[in-house]
This record gives C-alpha cells, sequence and structure tokens, in this order.
C-alpha cells in the first residue's frame, strides 16, 4: 500500500473549513483524516482543490483543531460505509459508524456514500401497491414500492406519528417480502428520535431496522453525510440483498441549514434565503435515490420529513423538494387544531404515482373514479363551507348543504384515523362509498356508470334499508 | 499529443492550464478517466471546463486532452426510439456496458455502427445536388421515413449512388465535388450550439393538434410556434407534456428530461411502446427521441441536454417533417447556467441568475419555426417547441419566467388552485392566452366549423363573466344573482367540468379529436341557447337543469370517437326535454 502523506500545512481554520496547503496529488471530494495533538481523529472531504492548495470540510466539527499540531492525511477515496448483512437493528452516527455498544461492523463490502445514479434505463416503474393501513394515503394519495412520497409538516405537527405509522404498518396486499426500514435522523432531538426508536421496538420492527442517527447536539456538517449514509445502506439491503426498504429521513430542513452554513462558510454566491444555489442538485442526489431496477427484487420507498419554516409552502426547501419528489403529503395546522388527526390537508397533498399503483389486480377497478369524486365532493364541501361562514348555513342551497354535511364526514371519519388503527384498503374504499351515499346519483359525475351500478346502488340500498 | 494541466477543481468545474490552441466550446476529455467537458471561458492559456461529468477524484496535476471539437451530435438513422442523456450517450448501450448506474468516462457511439439499414436511392448518376437534397431514403421505423440528405456545405454532380442494406459508416453515395470525390454516408455531425441552416422561415398557419380541450379550442399553439408552461410543483406540469408528446399530430417528436424525475423518464419508456398514436395506430415510440438527465445526473450535461435535443429535431425538421420538441423543464437548464456561472464567480444578474440568462432563452426558442429547408423540393418542416418553466413557489415574477415569456407565443398557465380541486390540466383559463389565434382562426373555420372561432368567443366570454360574478357571490350568494346570471354561472360550470376538465388517465378522455372538441363545446353553447329560450318563458333553472340531458352531457366526453355524432342527439334531446317543461307549466297554468 501506498503510503500516504501527514500534512501538518494548515494555513486556516474558519467555521467548518480547513485549508490546508502544499498538498500533491489531491483528488476532488477525497476523504481527509485529521489527527489532532491529542491523538483523536476527524474526518472531512475535500470541496475544492486549486493548485497545491486543499479546502476540506471537517464534519465533525472543527473544535479542537489547530493550524500548528494538527495533521493531515488524504486518504486516496471518498467516503465509505461499512456494509455487512449485520447491520440491521444497530445504531450507527451520520457517518456510519456504530453508535450503540456493539462491535464494528465486519464489512462484506465498501460502498463510496455518494453512490453513482442509476441509468434511467435501468430503473424499473413503480407501479406495486403499498397499502399503509392510513386511509389519506391509501385512498387519496396511494403509495407505490420505490417512491419518494416526503411528509411536509410544521413545528408541533404529529408528522413523526405518522411516519412512525406507516413504517409499523406498511406493507404489500398478498406478498411474503422481506421488509426493511432504515432511518436517518438529521439533527433532530433526543426525544424525538427515543420516540422512534422505542415504537420500532415496541413493534417489533427494530431488528428489521437500520438506525443512522445525527441528534441536535452532534456535529451540524456530519448531517451533509447522514441521508447518503443511510441511503448507501438502503441501496445494500434493496438492491444487494433484495429487501423492500422503507427509508425515512427526517428532518430536511435541519439537513439543509447544514449545507448553507458550509456555503456561508465558503462565501458562496447565495440563492433564495441564503441558501446556496446548488439546493436542488444536491436534494436530488439524495431523493432520486429511491426507486426500483429492472430485474432486482428490492426498492427503496423513501418518506423524507421535513418542517416547513412558517409553515409556508413556498420555501426553498420545501418548494425544491416537492419539484423532486413524486408527489407530498402536507399536514395542516388548521385541521389539527380542529382535531382532525393525522391532520392531512387532502386538497394540498398528491401522490404523483398513484395512477399507477391502483385499480383491478392492485387496490380495486373503482379506485381512481371514487378518489376523484371524493375529491370533487370536499372541494365543493368545503367552498360550501367558506360560504357558510359569511351567509349562515341557511343561506346555502339544498344541494350545497349535503356538501357541507358530506365534508364534515369526510374529516371526521375519513381523514381522522387512529395512532394504531391500520385499515385495510377494501375498508377505506368501502368507506368512501358510505360517505358518498348522501348525495344523488346525477351528481357523482366522475364515476363510471358501471362502478355506480355496482358499488353506488349497493351502498343506497343499505342505507335505505337501514 | 498534446494535453493541459489540471490547476484547480471545484464542483463541475474544472481549470487547466496550458490549453494553448483550444477554441470556445470545445470539446475537452479532463482527467485520467477522460470525463467529458467543454471549455467555456478562456484566459490566455487556461481554459475554464464544465464537466459533464462527476468530478469526484479528479486531481490537480490531471491531464486534460483537448480534442479540437465543437459539442456536436451524431445525426442519422438509429435515432428513433433511443434514450439518451445530455450529450447523446445511448443509456440503453451504457446499461448493457456497466449495469444500472452510470459509470463515468464511457465513450459510446450515439448511433449503433453494426446495424445494417436497407437503402433506397432517390438521386441518380449525374444528377447536380446541393446541400438538403434527398440521395436515399432509409425505413427507420413503421411511422418514419429517414431522408438521407446531402450535408449543409457539400454540393456536386452525382458520381455513384447505392442501394441495398448498409452501415451508417458504409459509403452510400458518391459525390464530384470542386475538391475531387466525396464520399457520403449515413451520418451527419452537428455541432449543438448553432442552428442548423434552412431556406427561409414562414409564419405559422396551422395548428398543432394535441387532442387536448383547453389547449386545441382554447389557446392553440401552432406548427413552428412556441408554448411555455409555467406552474408550481404539484400542478401537473409534466402530465401536460407527456400528454403532448403522446397526441400531439406531430410526425416526429422530440422528448428533454431536463433535470427532472428518473421515475417520469421510466414511465415514459415503458408506456410509449405501449401506446398507438390514434391516426396511424403504430406505437408511439417509433416517432420518438427521448433525452434523459435526469435531476441526479451531472449538471453541466443539464445545460446541453436542451441543445442536444434542438438539434436533433432540427435535423427532422429538415427532412419535412413537423417536429415537437418539449423541453422539462427549463428552469433546470437555467439553474445549471446559474451553478456554472457562479463558479466562474461572474458577476450574478436577478436571482443569482447571469446576465445572459434571457438571451440563451430567447434564442433556444428561436430556432423553433416553421421553414423552408434545404435541397431543391423546398419541403417545408415545422419544429415546434414546447418548454415547461418550474418557478420557485410559483411565483411567475421569477427570472426564467419573464424570459421565456418574452419570446413565446403561448402561454399555459398552471395554477396550484385547480390542481387542489384535482381540475386537471390546470390550465388557467383565465392567465393564459395563444397569440396564435388570429393566424389560426382560418384554418379553425374552414377546416373544422364556420363557427368554430365564434362558439369558442362565446365560451370564453361566458367563464369571465362567470369570474366577475363569482366575486358577488362570494358577498352575497347565489340567491342574490339575477337569473340569467345563475344560468351563466351554471353554463360556466358545465363548460369548466364538462369541456375543459380532462382525465389523461381515462382511456377515452385522454384524447379527444378536434372534431369531438368542436361538438362538445357545441353541446353545452347549445344547452346555453335553450335554456336562455327557457327562461324567457319563466321556466325555473333548477328544472333546466334537472332533465336527463344533464347528465348526458356530463358524460359525453367518453363517448369514442366512432360514436362522437351522438352529442348532436343530446342537442335534440335537450330541446325537447326543455320544451316539454315549457309545455307542463303552460298546461298546468291552462288548467289553473
Amino acid at each position: 500500500m501506498k503510503v500516504r502523506t501527514e500534512y501538518k500545512s494548515i494555513t486556516s481554520i474558519s467555521g467548518p473549513l480547513v485549508l490546508i496547503e502544499r498538498v500533491h496529488e489531491v483528488k476532488y471530494e477525497e476523504l481527509v483524516e485529521f489527527v489532532l495533538q491529542d491523538g483523536s481523529t476527524r474526518r472531512g472531504k475535500v470541496l475544492e482543490v486549486h493548485e497545491d492548495k486543499a479546502l476540506v470540510q471537517v464534519f465533525e466539527g472543527t473544535t479542537g483543531l489547530d493550524v500548528e499540531n494538527t495533521a493531515g492525511v488524504f486518504k486516496g477515496r471518498g467516503i465509505e460505509l461499512s456494509l455487512s448483512p449485520d447491520i440491521q437493528g444497530r445504531v450507527f452516527d451520520g457517518l456510519g459508524f456504530p453508535k450503540d455498544d456493539g462491535p464494528p461492523v465486519i464489512p462484506k463490502i465498501r460502498k463510496d456514500i455518494n453512490g453513482a445514479p442509476i441509468n434511467p434505463f435501468a430503473r424499473d416503474y413503480p407501479n406495486e401497491f403499498i397499502q399503509t393501513g392510513i386511509s389519506t394515503i391509501d385512498g387519496l394519495n396511494t403509495l407505490v414500492r420505490g417512491q419518494k412520497l416526503p411528509i411536509f409538516s410544521g413545528s408541533g405537527l404529529p408528522h413523526n406519528e405518522m411516519a412512525a405509522q406507516i413504517a409499523r404498518q406498511a406493507n404489500v396486499l398478498g406478498s411474503q417480502e422481506e421488509f426493511a426500514v432504515v432511518f436517518g435522523a438529521m439533527g433532530i432531538t433526543y426525544e424525538e428520535s427515543e420516540f422512534f426508536i422505542q415504537d420500532f421496538r415496541r413493534t417489533g420492527a427494530l431488528d428489521r431496522a437500520v438506525l443512522f442517527m445525527n441528534l441536535a447536539d452532534d456535529p451540524v456538517v456530519e448531517r451533509i453525510a447522514t441521508p447518503r449514509t443511510a441511503l448507501t445502506a438502503a441501496e445494500y439491503l434493496a438492491f444487494d440483498l433484495g429487501k423492500q426498504v422503507l427509508v425515512i429521513l427526517t428532518d430536511m430542513t435541519n439537513y439543509c441549514e447544514a449545507l448553507r452554513q458550509v456555503s456561508a462558510a465558503r462565501k458562496e454566491i447565495p440563492g433564495r434565503r441564503g441558501y446556496p444555489g446548488y439546493l436542488y442538485t444536491d436534494l436530488a442526489t439524495v431523493y432520486e435515490r429511491a426507486g426500483r431496477i429492472k430485474d432486482k427484487k428490492g426498492s427503496i420507498t423513501m418518506i423524507p420529513i421535513l418542517t416547513m419554516p412558517e409553515d409556508d409552502k413556498t420555501h426553498p426547501i420545501p418548494d425544491l423538494t416537492g419539484y423532486i419528489t413524486e408527489g407530498q403529503m402536507i399536514l395542516s395546522r388548521p385541521l389539527y387544531r380542529k382535531g382532525v388527526n393525522p391532520p392531512v390537508d387532502v386538497q394540498q397533498s398528491l401522490s404523483r404515482l398513484k395512477d399507477k399503483g391502483i385499480g383491478e389486480g392492485k387496490t380495486r377497478e373503482d379506485h381512481a373514479d371514487l378518489f376523484n369524486q371524493l375529491f370533487a365532493a370536499y372541494t365543493r364541501g368545503k367552498e360550501a363551507a367558506e360560504l357558510a361562514v359569511i351567509l349562515g348555513e341557511a343561506a346555502l342551497s339544498e344541494l350545497d348543504q349535503k356538501y357541507l354535511k358530506f365534508s364534515e364526514y369526510f374529516e371526521d371519519q375519513y381523514i381522522s384515523q387512529k395512532f394504531d388503527d391500520d385499515r385495510d384498503i377494501e375498508y377505506t374504499l368501502n368507506l368512501g362509498w358510505e360517505l358518498l351515499s348522501v348525495f344523488p346519483r346525477v351528481e357523482l359525475r366522475r364515476v363510471r356508470d358501471e362502478f355506480l351500478d355496482k358499488y353506488f346502488e349497493k351502498n343506497k340500498a343499505e342505507e335505505k334499508a337501514v | 499529443m498534446k494535453q493541459g494541466v489540471i490547476s484547480k477543481v471545484a464542483g463541475p468545474l474544472v481549470i487547466a492550464e496550458k490549453m494553448h490552441g483550444s477554441k470556445m466550446y470545445d470539446v475537452v476529455k479532463v482527467g485520467e478517466l477522460k470525463l467529458m467537458g467543454e471549455i467555456i471561458e478562456l484566459k490566455q492559456d487556461r481554459a475554464s471546463i464544465q464537466v459533464y461529468e462527476d468530478t469526484a477524484g479528479i486531481g490537480v496535476g490531471e491531464p486534460v486532452y483537448p480534442t479540437y471539437q465543437p459539442l456536436s451530435v451524431e445525426l442519422g438513422p438509429g435515432l428513433l426510439q433511443t434514450i439518451y442523456d445530455g450529450t447523446q450517450r445511448p443509456l440503453d448501450r451504457i446499461k448493457e456496458m456497466t449495469g444500472d448506474t452510470i459509470t463515468r468516462g464511457i465513450d459510446v457511439p450515439p448511433l449503433d455502427r453494426e446495424k445494417k439499414w436497407e437503402f433506397k436511392p432517390v438521386a441518380s448518376p449525374g444528377d447536380q445536388v446541393d446541400p438538403g437534397d434527398v440521395l436515399g431514403t432509409v425505413q427507420e421505423t413503421t411511422l418514419v421515413l429517414h431522408k438521407i440528405m446531402v450535408p449543409p456545405g457539400v454540393k456536386g454532380k452525382v458520381k455513384k449512388v447505392e442501394q441495398g442494406s448498409f452501415t451508417i459508416e458504409q459509403t452510400i453515395a458518391i459525390l464530384e465535388t470542386d475538391q475531387g470525390n466525396k464520399e457520403i454516408n449515413m451520418i451527419q455531425k452537428w455541432p449543438v450550439r448553432q442552428g442548423r441552416p434552412y431556406v427561409k422561415q414562414l409564419m405559422p398557419s396551422e395548428p398543432l393538434i394535441t387532442g387536448q380541450r383547453v389547449i386545441d379550442t382554447l389557446f392553440p399553439v401552432a406548427k413552428g410556434g412556441t408554448a411555455c408552461i409555467p406552474g408550481p410543483f404539484g400542478s401537473g406540469k409534466t402530465v401536460v407534456q407527456h400528454q403532448l408528446a403522446k397526441w400531439s399530430d406531430a410526425q416526429i417528436v422530440v422528448y428533454i428530461g431536463c433535470g427532472e424525475r428518473g421515475n417520469e423518464m421510466t414511465d415514459v419508456l415503458m408506456e410509449f411502446p405501449e401506446l398507438t398514436d390514434p391516426r396511424s395506430g403504430e406505437p408511439l415510440m417509433m416517432r420518438t427521441v427521448l433525452i434523459a438527465n435526469t435531476s441526479n445526473m451531472p449538471v453541466a450535461a443539464r445545460e446541453a441536454s436542451v441543445y442536444t435535443g434542438i438539434t436533433i429535431a432540427e435535423y427532422f425538421r429538415d427532412m419535412g417533417y413537423s417536429v415537437a420538441l418539449m423541453a422539462d423543464s427549463t428552469s433546470r437548464w437555467a439553474e445549471a447556467m446559474r451553478e456554472i456561472s457562479g463558479r466562474l464567480e461572474e458577476m450574478p444578474g436577478d436571482e443569482g441568475y447571469p446576465a445572459y440568462l434571457s438571451s440563451r432563452i430567447a434564442s433556444f426558442y428561436e430556432r423553433a419555426g416553421r421553414t423552408i429547408c434545404l435541397g431543391k423540393d423546398r419541403r417545408e418542416g415545422a419544429l415546434t417547441a414546447i418548454g415547461a418553466v418550474s418557478p420557485p413557489g410559483g411565483d411567475l415574477s421569477d427570472p426564467v419566467v419573464q424570459s421565456t415569456l418574452r419570446v413565446v407565443k403561448v402561454f399555459w398557465s398552471l395554477e396550484d388552485k385547480l390542481a387542489y380541486q384535482r381540475h386537471f390540466p390546470a390550465i388557467s383559463w383565465l392567465r393564459s392566452y395563444s397569440l396564435y389565434n388570429r393566424a389560426l382562426e382560418d384554418y379553425f373555420n374552414e377546416e373544422i366549423a364556420d363557427d368554430f372561432v365564434k362558439l369558442k368567443n362565446q365560451a370564453i366570454r361566458i367563464l369571465e363573466e362567470e369570474d366577475e360574478l363569482q366575486e358577488i357571490v362570494r358577498l352575497v350568494g347565489l340567491d342574490a344573482l339575477s337569473p340569467p346570471d345563475r344560468l351563466t354561472m351554471e353554463i360556466a360550470r358545465s363548460i369548466r367540468q364538462d369541456f375543459l376538465y380532462q382525465n389523461a388517465f381515462h382511456e377515452i378522455d385522454t384524447f379527444a379529436s378536434i372534431q369531438k372538441q368542436y361538438k362538445l363545446l357545441s353541446l353545452i353553447i347549445h344547452l346555453h341557447e335553450m335554456c336562455k329560450w327557457g327562461l324567457e318563458r319563466k321556466i325555473s333553472i333548477q328544472d333546466m337543469f334537472n332533465i336527463d340531458a344533464i347528465e348526458r352531457i356530463s358524460r359525453a366526453r367518453y363517448l369514442t370517437e366512432d360514436k362522437i355524432d351522438q352529442i348532436d342527439q343530446i342537442k335534440d334531446e335537450i330541446d325537447q326535454q326543455i320544451k316539454a317543461l315549457y309545455e307542463a307549466k303552460t298546461t298546468r297554468g291552462g288548467s289553473k
């Protein structure tokens, strides 16, 4: 093996950045190991090489580094993660080193955490329905295997509960496939991370989970590596071991802030709200690692969670995320205040891939028409509700009053759901028909006649019988 | 071989010294891995290079190999049905070579060198030929006859022309030129940043029929025209683009996925071979070229992808075809420019975009048009360019949107408000416009129906009135409106729900021929006329909107194309049923 030179030529340290001079043969994105005077080590990554100078970003923070005694060693490779089937059930830090009391991972294989882009030609289209047991997802914003569907939330909203519920209940109809959960935590608090760990432990999901924890008091820059480490583990589980992997990343807002911090330290020209101009590209290299590959058994389904600053959907983080991911689940504060839980804003939420994952043989033939009709009716109900605020309920036409009632029932029975209520898809679909039965048939314009005959008339008849 | 030396690596930007002799926009091979790059700035012998592949692992001191060639595409048989990355590397062959992920530094020819094509000569020995003249043809797919043309800049007398099976590299004709004999094969190379030549440009006069009602009827785009689709995420830009790629009556479709989702390209790849062209019955893939530079692929190649796409589109236009190009999304292209510009430390303009943003956008769209192509037969080609724009937060004051609106003639404004109501396509009927309306009037009135434009204007007026009335309703309620105004509201609702709303995922509703569109609109306007007749006779709106024909109107869009004559029958039903209401009313009134 080639002997690696130790450079003691650090000339400046500022924020998370270290400048080393008089270096030779340094590569862009190369891993650097710093040895401090007390013998402890830190890791970093080369951000820029210019002639004999290398600019290095230090993951674990620069506290304790000095210009005189700290030595940097360039490792000649990028940052890699050690992988083996034993990683399941373990807890790691953001760079992939054990954080529980377990032994270090004996690597079967080592992979660069940056991965390589999947050839679009090699991708297989996500079209297999995942039943999450949550009506607002299964019925209206269906999640499919290989999809990336973020939860846009706000501080104080129950996004963690929702993510935990999905992780616990998710399964593919009628299959005996192996599931795994990869959990990447970026800058969340101990309590939040404990909530997930406890919930995974309680339901036995911990054995099939791999956790990468960068908590609020862990080094900020390490957060930039955390989702990549988590996804590298997910890719290994999915494409090497053939498992169906669900990746939960929380909180992407903290991740973006870490990026902004490094960008500011490099004095780059900022884009919107101080975030770097390459935020879109950077987020894409994280999110686009979800998917399926032709002729491979496994898949990566991703649920990133982000808290929207001031619940503002046009903030760069949710905005750019929405442009990359295949839809979004938006949690609504007004609904939460009304006591609707999970407070999914059905109108603003969207799963772009739902049309491929539903219908005959996947969920049920009437699914597409039914959700179109439910949306239309709920929207009209909400409009009626707005009018009722101004004019009073009595001023609404008889039909609009029906719509208003419908929207209330809909929020109360369809959207609202207990934390441990696992509804199967049949139940969710039938519930939709039940709620629609308050309308005359002619109002249901978005449903094909054959389905009205089959499902609507049945419900009407039952209603009459009652 | 002469080579430069890398002195700096910062993301996709590499700076190399000792690059004497290289020109701007020359392609170079960077580092030991020979990554593809393009020179974007020269200072003495120092070159700034944007690299089309990930630069991780590249270091100072590594070599840079100049090619002294500008970034070019290969044009010839084999383009159709292929999926390329932003620099025209075939992704299907890359997968064969390197597996599921894209490895760096691989050099694959864009066109298949092995495949033999059946070449049929058109020109004969002794013919004097100029650039653009057709030497012969190759049936590339069942849908497309590929014309092998004399390349730009070459002219002479045909000495020999072959017939039979040839690969694209084999000589198919020999020309006697001023510079001696020239062998011609089926490949042309063309630099992407330069438009291909044509004789002259013409004014667009024919609509591109897309099968989308709100587009064809209200805001049509002309063949050879330009259009843009701005909208926030979730408003359905990509679905609209896919619909256009599927159902437009163009002969060739070039679809550029620029910095968008990988799964969307997979969707196109899986779906297009399954879908059949409603006009020819052949798979849609037969006329399609795909360029995929997804968001996680290197950023600089994203910048190149739109140029690669439009050059391929121009090549097919030169054969005399009507070509439609979709770019989804031009914002990602602009962002790629911004990122490179930032790394070059150029002075930024609006929102950090480079000052040359709008001139780049304008010159891109200007490559669209209806043209007389090179060649003796003076054939006519058209290149329609349709770009999606993804402004941050859906804010239309975004520099990319504004620069685009200054050049394009059609604006389809997607609104998230409509998308939340699940009104698709979420194209706002109040904010969108088409500047081709006047130019296309004659076509619609002569080719479709003489009252087409009249009906359309009526529909637009009703929708505008609805918008004004909405204000009043919000304040005082629907009941405060006069009966004619309530009728306007009801008819507007019908136009929105039964005409403008179109379900892209419904097997029949996804495409509506222009005849069907006309009949549907005519039906709704007829209902309006009949209801006005009824109102004059004091029949209540509620009664009129309870007749059975109303439900048939709402289902008329699900009629298959061979049954659209039934739409006219619904008109008769409306007449009968409203007249019956009147009769019932008069007899009841008489008996009192």
